[in-house]
């Protein structure tokens, strides 16, 4: 496989060189980040060509691939290289001049690579991944590859619904990648050893790897337009399930995180203290299906900053995860990181910071330098749109942490929303105003002019979360609903001063939204787009809804069918054959518990819900503190290790009965 | 105490910006950790000052660049040599590959870098002609007045002669394909670019790399460098205007 196959790859950088001047950006190309890699290319190594489909800015720092490049260099019977996609002034010039997509390492032709990976993080990309294939010289169409072809898979949260992308991809991987891109490794290995093997052959050993779904050795039904089932051709396994590594203590990577010679998004050391998240907010599909959660020793985070800074020269770390302010050792960690002063001083930063004066007072500790803006989530505009989503926070908690960030110099506040929800109401949307006018009223009593900027995304139903089966707003809907906002801003301007409104292209989320619970039949839609020139579809000044409208009108199908319709409980979803490890009964009681407006507290600290992510894999949650983290469970300001309130009541309610009359807005 | 610094930018990371390179010093100065003079402020930022910039995708055996240190780091053990030469390696070490520090030395606060050097020998591969179209071609240029070009500033049509930025064109040799230009053009008020040059007057030419090999300050009738590099690295152009 790989043509390269025994053969030495050569290096296209001369030919390249030649050409750089004549694109934006060219550094994009270059690699040569601190902490690369140059690998040995060998016969026996299995060559991995780690890719992004998106530009190198918004790649370079995904904490993923870094962390499976790393991985993949350490084996001896592995080699790892990334790309990322080129910009289109770049994609122009590589065809013209006849040059394929190259690797950003060494650039070696990404045609002579084993196995091209492809990291999807979010739906808009898939035609970039058409894009690589078609400028690495592939057939973008699975079946149309030979053996000479590289192996094709994908990674990433997307692939918990591939099946949009099930005609170019070769198999998806499911889950955390630190083990099973060693499996992958082995099987490609004995299958280029025995030199005879065909691509078929090679397939079906790869889907007996736990996590490792081949698509091609699945059919899709259907009855009339609707799917009735994923199902295995011949002893390929009927339900495909995730990988989980049992403990992050084992895996502390990046060891070497790249230091780029341009700027890129996220450009700071960043230390992941835990993975997956027990908050259950219902909207939340990373949420779901990266549970259990999985904490860092502290002692290893603090290891990990301290040899990152030096290294690397950074003066900032960012301590990740989905919400790092429930990481049980977090206050040890930045008083150790802003009490070590070995490299000057470092800032340490929060990305997703818990609505609570908690939070705020963890975040002036470590923020150093000017205080311009703090990100809050409140997600909905009123208690009871909260409930319905999982989000547990009081508007007190809200008003507590943006008057704790006023009170110590913040002059921005920004909240982010989402429209579009579940039994949204008018009501519910037009209270994010109102939250947002509060604020302000709380700021003018530390600052002469503060700010709120309001950030409202359209709801997009995921795969795996509790919402699964909800219809999506429409389009027109969405829109109305920021028009609601719109207007209200105009109405009242001297009421609302200080606020400012943002929101999201709700053709987009259209789009995002076919893609994201969508089934095979995508796969022509795709290759249309792409093939009309629709590429970085997430770029605001690429995307293009006629090219989507018209490819899916060409193809018989419809936005109401696939994006806007309700699902019902007895229909089949075109991932029911890959597995989360969420029982989708536990998933369908969520969404009955969130139409009756139902909370449900987080499981870290008490008993289990029995969601299966734990039980299911024989593991469990690793969390270093028995208790819930000073400022309570939930984000709702309250010690309750202090004793302090139950400050949510939680009753559950009974169920309403399956099939009855969805109440959705 | 201020330090002058001298290094190279060559090979793939010459696709590097200003901005770019101005961020990769500030890592690598944490990363030796030297002591290091900080603006006051809200978010006070270690005293660096570049010299004239250089276009991405050029070369250079000659950038320069000044820091201020803290006054623990410059005075309390006092200067030497040896520091030197121990903070050019540390620096390269700690700089990406491509980017070498071949000489750093004190110097008085004075004239900035920008405002102190006055022209730039360059190296330039010129591509698809041969020696006698090259010396026609300089022949043409230094017989020349003025060589008006037009072109934009802030968005305004400005009409510029880059004549007197010419000081000396020099053809050296052949290359694989083509030949090798050495060009001394004058950076104040504004400096010459290579490309600008080759395109003002036909043919256009087209340039294959581009290396700048000195910086000049004018030192009465002579001209010196900033920072000699301890091994003078390139000739430049001495075919008078």
């Amino acid at each position: 496989m790989g043509r390269y196959n025994g053969r030495i790859m050569s290096s296209l950088w001369s030919e390249l060189e030649r050409v750089l001047g004549e694109v934006q950006k060219p550094a994009r190309y270059i690699g040569c980040e601190d902490g690369m890699t140059v690998p040995d290319h060998h016969p026996d190594a299995v060559a991995w060509l780690l890719l992004y489909p998106d530009t190198y800015e918004v790649g370079l720092p995904n904490q993923g691939l870094q962390i499976l490049y790393e991985i993949l260099n350490e084996r001896p019977d592995a080699v790892a290289e990334r790309s990322y996609a080129p910009w289109t002034d770049m994609a122009e010039v590589l065809r013209r001049e006849g040059l394929p997509l190259f690797s950003v390492d060494t650039h070696m032709p990404a045609g002579e690579f084993d196995i091209l990976a492809f990291n999807l993080a979010a739906e808009l990309v898939y035609t970039n991944v058409l894009e690589c294939l078609d400028l690495a010289g592939l057939p973008v169409r699975a079946a149309d590859r030979g053996p000479d072809h590289p192996l094709v898979l994908i990674g990433g949260h997307c692939s918990y619904n591939p099946e949009p992308m099930a005609d170019f991809v070769d198999a998806a991987v499911l889950g955390d990648g630190e083990e099973v891109v060693g499996e992958i490794t082995e099987v490609v290995a004995a299958w280029k050893a025995t030199g005879s093997g065909s691509r078929a052959e090679l397939l079906r050993a790869l889907s007996g790897i736990t996590g490792v779904y081949v698509p091609s050795l699945y059919r899709a039904e259907f009855d009339g337009g609707l799917l009735t089932g994923v199902v295995p051709i011949d002893d390929a396994p009927p339900v495909v399930e995730k990988r989980t590594v049992a403990d992050l203590a084992d895996w502390p990577y990046p060891k070497n995180q790249l230091v780029p010679l341009t700027e890129v998004i996220h450009d700071r050391l960043n230390v992941e203290v835990f993975r997956g998240c027990t908050r259950g907010c219902r909207f939340c599909q990373a949420g779901m299906i990266t549970r259990p959660v999985r904490e860092r020793p502290a002692e290893q985070v603090r290891t990990m900053i301290a040899e990152g800074i030096r290294r690397t020269g950074y003066d900032e770390v960012s301590l990740t995860s989905l919400s790092t302010a429930d990481f049980s050792g977090i206050q040890e960690v930045v008083a150790a990181t802003v009490a070590d002063n070995a490299c000057g001083q470092v800032s340490v930063s929060l990305p997703s910071l818990r609505v609570d004066a908690f939070t705020v007072g963890i975040a002036a500790e470590v923020q150093r330098g000017r205080r311009t803006g703090l990100t809050f989530a409140p997600e909905a505009g009123t208690w009871r749109m909260r409930q319905v989503i999982n989000k547990l926070i009081s508007e007190e908690d809200l008003y507590a942490a943006v008057e704790s960030a006023y009170s110590q110099g913040w002059r921005r506040v920004k909240l982010y929303f989402l429209t579009g929800l579940p039994t949204e109401t008018d009501q519910d949307t037009l209270a994010i105003l109102e939250m947002a006018r509060k604020c302000i009223e709380v700021g003018r009593r530390y600052q002469s002019g503060p700010s709120v900027t309001v950030s409202v995304g359209g709801f997009v139903p995921k795969p795996f979360t509790p919402f699964q089966w909800f219809g999506q707003n429409t389009e027109d809907e969405l829109r109305r609903k920021i028009g609601l906002l719109r207007d209200e801003l105009k109405r009242q301007p001297k009421a609302y001063r200080g606020v400012q409104l943002k929101w999201h292209d709700a053709r987009a989320s259209v789009v995002e939204g076919m893609m994201s619970r969508g089934d095979r039949r995508l796969g022509r839609v795709i290759e249309d787009v792409w093939r009309a020139g629709g590429v970085f579809q997430e770029w605001g000044e690429h995307f293009d809804i006629r090219l989507w409208e018209t490819a899916m009108e060409a193809h018989g199908m419809t936005f109401e069918d696939l994006v806007y319709r309700h699902r019902t409980s007895e229909e089949a979803l075109p991932w029911d054959h890959l597995s989360a490890g969420l029982h989708k009964d536990f998933l369908w009681q969520d969404w009955r518990d969130a139409l009756d407006e139902v909370g449900l507290e987080d499981c870290r600290w008490i008993p289990c819900y029995d969601c299966g992510a734990c039980t299911g894999f024989g593991i469990e949650h690793v969390v270093a503190s028995a208790v819930p983290p000073a400022g309570g469970s939930q984000g709702t300001g309250q010690d309750r290790s202090a004793g302090g309130d139950v400050p949510v009541v939680l009753t559950s309610r009974p169920v309403a009965e399956q099939g009855s009359e969805m109440v959705v807005a | 105490m201020r330090l002058r610094v001298r290094y190279s930018k060559k090979g793939k990371v010459r696709f590097t910006s200003h901005r770019d390179v101005a961020r990769i010093w500030e890592r690598a100065l944490r990363r030796v950790g030297l002591g290091m003079a900080y603006s006051q402020g809200f978010s006070p930022r270690p005293k660096l000052s570049f010299g004239l910039a250089l276009s991405t995708g050029h070369e250079s055996e000659a950038e320069f660049l000044e820091l201020e240190l803290s006054d623990e780091e410059g005075e309390a053990a006092g200067w030497s040599t040896e520091r030197s030469v121990d903070l050019a390696e540390r620096l390269t070490e700690a700089l990406p590959i491509g980017l070498d520090v071949v000489a750093v030395a004190p110097v008085e606060k004075g004239e900035s870098l920008q405002q102190a050097v006055t022209s730039c020998t360059w190296s330039i591969e010129v591509d698809g002609v041969d020696m006698e179209q090259m010396n026609a071609w300089v022949a043409d240029v230094l017989t020349r007045d003025e060589i008006v070009v037009e072109r934009e500033r802030k968005g305004k049509p400005v009409v510029e002669d880059l004549r007197p930025h010419v000081l000396a064109l020099d053809v050296t040799g052949t290359t694989e394909t083509g030949v090798r230009l050495l060009a001394d053009l004058g950076t104040q008020p504004r400096a010459l670019r290579p490309s600008e040059l080759l395109t003002a007057v036909d043919p256009p030419l087209k340039a294959v790399t581009v290396c700048r090999m000195h910086q000049w300050m004018s030192q009465g009738n002579d001209r010196e460098e900033p920072l000699t590099a301890p091994i003078t690295p390139a000739p430049s152009a001495t075919v008078p205007a």
